[in-house]
């Protein structure tokens, strides 16, 4: 693949590192002359110095043959634009922004970056995991059909606990995929299943109807 | 009117000092306040101190209740994202745009920003006055 790191820092560095080392085809391109020569020296000519976000800069690299293009500068007002031109100027299939405000993450997809990728939230989500308490752990973001999947913990207090899956008032657009028990090994719910204290439910949901599902399955909090 | 301003550059502060005056409504935004001592002495809209790339502090600065919204900071991906926050997450009925790029402001007249670049509508300007 033909892939564009707009970006040279520390993120844009190690990831056209391995990057190469997948022998993809990587170009960086980079604002500061001194970082573009350092990393030419060590990586061979892969560093077009460069503003990764202006037009004239993206057609020189031949942005048009990109399969990819990846905005990783420390400004996510710059990821954005790089990301835009390379998806409507150039026709980029897809286009990858990292972002500093968690809370860019549904203006950039509704503006046309395909994936963002927030250190803040996966930190985030990382501290949830580790929280045996936390009611509902995300666990992956299926972007294009705008869906999550999530772990809901069945606590010993649940209103759900002894009682069959058809018996709950479960949002009709969440569906549950698997039950992992504590002790046996995990199966696919039925409308029969009936939930145990301890049981993890790995759910599919719209982000939207989490606290209904949260709530179905563990009670009124 | 209600306008939201983005970036007290001099541009900034003068098109508020000339709505001021009209008794439209204008509240300014930026980043750095010893940008506001560009403003005059008489100006009675609102100075805010933040920065227009985040929805709460255009909450704060009313954008809900605008009827326009400008963004004149020094940097282009600044103003074209803003304004789009605008359009798209506010649905601000007016949105400009500076946009100095000419390239880039061509993109966003595509993505229906209205944009103006300064750069192309200054160099013809020279170079009618050097023709005539």
């Amino acid at each position: 693949m033909y892939i564009i790191v707009v970006g040279g820092g520390r993120i844009g560095y190690y990831l056209i590192k391995a990057l190469l080392e997948e022998e993809h085809e990587v170009l960086l391109i980079e604002k500061d002359p001194y970082v573009c020569r350092i990393i030419n020296e060590e990586m061979g000519s892969i560093c077009f110095r460069g503003d990764g976000c202006e037009a004239a800069t993206l057609q020189e690299v031949g942005t048009g043959r990109a399969d990819m293009l990846v905005a990783v500068t420390g400004d996510d007002e710059d990821n954005l634009v790089a990301c835009q031109v390379a998806k409507y100027k150039f026709n980029v299939p897809r286009t990858i922004a990292r972002i500093r405000n968690p809370q860019n993450e549904a203006l950039f997809k509704k503006l046309g970056v395909d994936v963002t990728v927030s250190a803040t939230q996966i930190i985030l989500e990382s501290i949830e995991q580790e929280v045996p308490t936390h009611p509902l752990i995300h666990l992956l973001n299926i972007r294009d059909k705008g869906l999550v999947m999530v772990d809901v913990k069945i606590p010993v207090e649940s209103t759900s606990v002894g009682k069959a899956i058809r018996e709950l008032n479960l949002p009709e657009e969440s569906k549950l995929a698997l039950i992992i028990p504590k002790e046996q090994n995990p199966h696919l719910p039925a409308a029969s299943t009936v939930l145990q204290s301890g049981d993890h439910v790995i759910a599919i949901t719209p982000p939207e109807l989490e606290e209904a599902l949260r709530s179905a399955l563990r009670g009124a909090k | 009117m209600k306008v939201v301003i983005m970036g007290c550059s001099r541009v900034g502060a003068q098109l508020a000092a000339l709505l001021d005056v009209e008794g439209n409504e204008i509240t300014i935004l930026d980043n750095e306040p010893y940008s506001f001592r560009r403003l005059p002495p008489n100006f009675h809209g609102t100075a805010m101190v933040g920065n227009g790339l985040h929805e709460e502090t255009l909450r704060k600065a009313g954008i809900e209740k605008a009827d326009a919204f400008v963004a004149v900071t020094q940097g282009d991906n600044r103003n074209v994202m803003s304004c789009q926050i605008a359009k798209h997450i506010f649905n601000v009925p007016r949105v400009l745009c500076r946009v100095y790029d000419p390239l880039r402001q061509e993109l966003y007249e595509t993505l229906e920003l209205e944009t103006i670049s300064p750069t192309t509508i200054f160099a013809q300007l020279l170079k009618e006055k050097l023709e005539s």
